[in-house]
């Protein structure tokens, strides 16, 4: 489904990103974690080409992105992406932030981007704040309405860039919980975050990141309980 | 001191023609430079090196030399080439416009790069291109952020197209000269021209904080 070969990224002469090889299958559920800084968001930026790439490739869907060709925007439409500080529009109701996309994009009329926009509220808790704008929002509720933004576009990959991290600890339940639902829904997801325990639970495989390489990759319980690289060991071991 | 109501109430036809043309020019000027804001601003955020470079140039200049110049340089030199003969209200009109554009232009990019870049790559992620997020999601956002300083430069020109009197635009001020030079008299022509202005100034930023405080609770 996404498909990653010999990606780098440099930010002036910083090397971020190095040398990624990866791969994500359908219906599969990808926890990246890794120290700040090995380059874990900003590799998760580069399926959607929200950082441009220096160089490598990244295919989509059969589609290679870093074609010069392609129509990112259309790319766009079927990879969702939350944030870590949630990005909501302030100007608009909550309604409204989900619908817009859908009526400028997928030229739904408010009718049927208005329906769609309440069923999703309905699943992610918060139908009753339909009209609230975000500021009146709780972290948690906002992180609840950025997802199912994405979800209005109904792509078929979605990305979270440490969607828990900016929330207050009681919060980070309410949100992991609407991840879980959608992992169990069979969504594709690629999911950077410091969780342990969401990697561990929902994610069928867990990539560990540092100094803009992927060390090592493995399915949640081996790679826990049995990692083989000295820098894998050395994070967990704080982390766990 | 005295003070002689009777050449001011000689003068009420004169203040009043010369407040109209002063609200006339402050007004074009506010348009004009607005929509010359708004396209020099954009022009100079966009990654066309050449565009982006003349833009700055002309903010460069207009900013950084006095009214008073340009206006010389456009009443006796750019509109009597392009027109044949001298005009004050043209080249008023044309030297408020051209200087209002240069920081109306500051005010515009200001206000799209105070909006954090977040929304920007929210809006690209759902698909939108970059004109429907620039249209939907940062421009409303960043347009409430510009009506002060754009208050701000609104009040500034009012006071600026005093300058006009200087080529002869019989506006607010000539009047004010013309009845001072007449009787030679200081603090009636004055004054009542500072009062003028003061209700012009202070209806217009009353307008705009009744706008920015409707803006703030929608």
């Amino acid at each position: 489904m996404i498909e990653v070969k010999n990606l780098k990224k440099s930010f002036g002469s910083n090397e971020v990103l190095k040398d990624i090889n990866a791969f994500i299958n359908p219906k599969e559920v990808v926890v990246v974690i890794g120290p700040s800084g090995s380059g874990k968001s900003t590799f998760l930026r580069c399926l959607n080409l929200l950082e441009s790439i220096t160089a490598g490739h990244v295919t989509i869907e059969g589609v290679d992105i870093t074609d010069k060709k392609t129509d990112i925007n259309k790319v766009r439409t079927e990879v969702g992406m939350v944030f870590q500080q949630f990005n909501l529009f302030p100007h608009k109701t909550v309604i409204d932030n989900i619908m817009l996309a859908p009526m400028r994009v997928r030229k739904l009329s408010a009718e049927e981007a208005r329906e769609k926009g309440l069923e999703l509220l309905r699943k992610v808790g918060l139908k009753e704040k339909a009209d609230a704008y975000p500021d009146s929002l709780s972290g948690g509720q906002k992180q609840r309405v950025a997802i199912a933004r994405a979800l209005a576009m109904e792509p078929k990959i979605m990305l979270f860039d440490e969607p828990t991290s900016a929330l207050d600890p009681e919060m980070v339940g309410e949100v992991l919980e609407v991840m879980k639902q959608l992992a169990l829904e069979g969504m594709t997801m690629v999911v950077v975050t410091h969780e342990m325990g969401f990697a561990r639970e929902v994610g069928d495989r867990v990539l560990f990141m540092d100094g803009g390489y992927i060390v090592e990759e493995n399915e949640p319980k081996q790679l826990f309980e049995n990692p083989q690289h000295d820098r894998t060991k050395s994070f967990l071991s704080k982390v766990l | 001191m005295d003070f002689r109501f009777d050449i001011l109430v000689e003068y009420i036809p004169f203040f009043v023609k010369g407040t109209l043309l002063t609200i006339g020019l402050s007004l074009v000027g506010i348009l004009i430079g607005t929509v010359l804001g708004l396209l020099i601003g954009l022009g100079k955020m966009t990654r066309n090196k050449p565009i982006a470079f003349l833009c700055s140039c002309y903010i460069t200049f207009f900013r950084g030399t006095p009214l008073y110049v340009q206006l010389l340089l456009i009443h006796f030199g750019v509109v009597p080439l392009l027109t044949g003969n001298t005009n004050g209200i043209l080249a008023s009109i044309i030297a408020l416009s051209l200087i209002a554009g240069a920081y109306i232009s500051e005010i515009f990019r200001a206000g799209i790069q105070s909006i954090d870049k977040g929304q920007m790559e929210a809006a690209r992620s759902l698909g939108m291109n970059h004109v429907q997020s620039m249209k939907d999601v940062i421009l409303p956002q960043a347009f409430k952020r510009m009506i002060p300083p754009l208050g701000n430069e609104f009040i500034v020109l009012i006071k600026e197209s005093s300058l006009a009197s200087l080529v002869a635009a019989p506006e607010l001020m000539y009047y004010g000269r013309a009845l001072g030079s007449q009787y030679f008299r200081v603090w009636e022509p004055y004054l009542t021209a500072a009062l003028i202005y003061l209700v012009l100034t202070t209806s217009l930023s009353y307008l705009l904080n009744r706008l920015e405080r409707r803006l703030a609770t929608e």
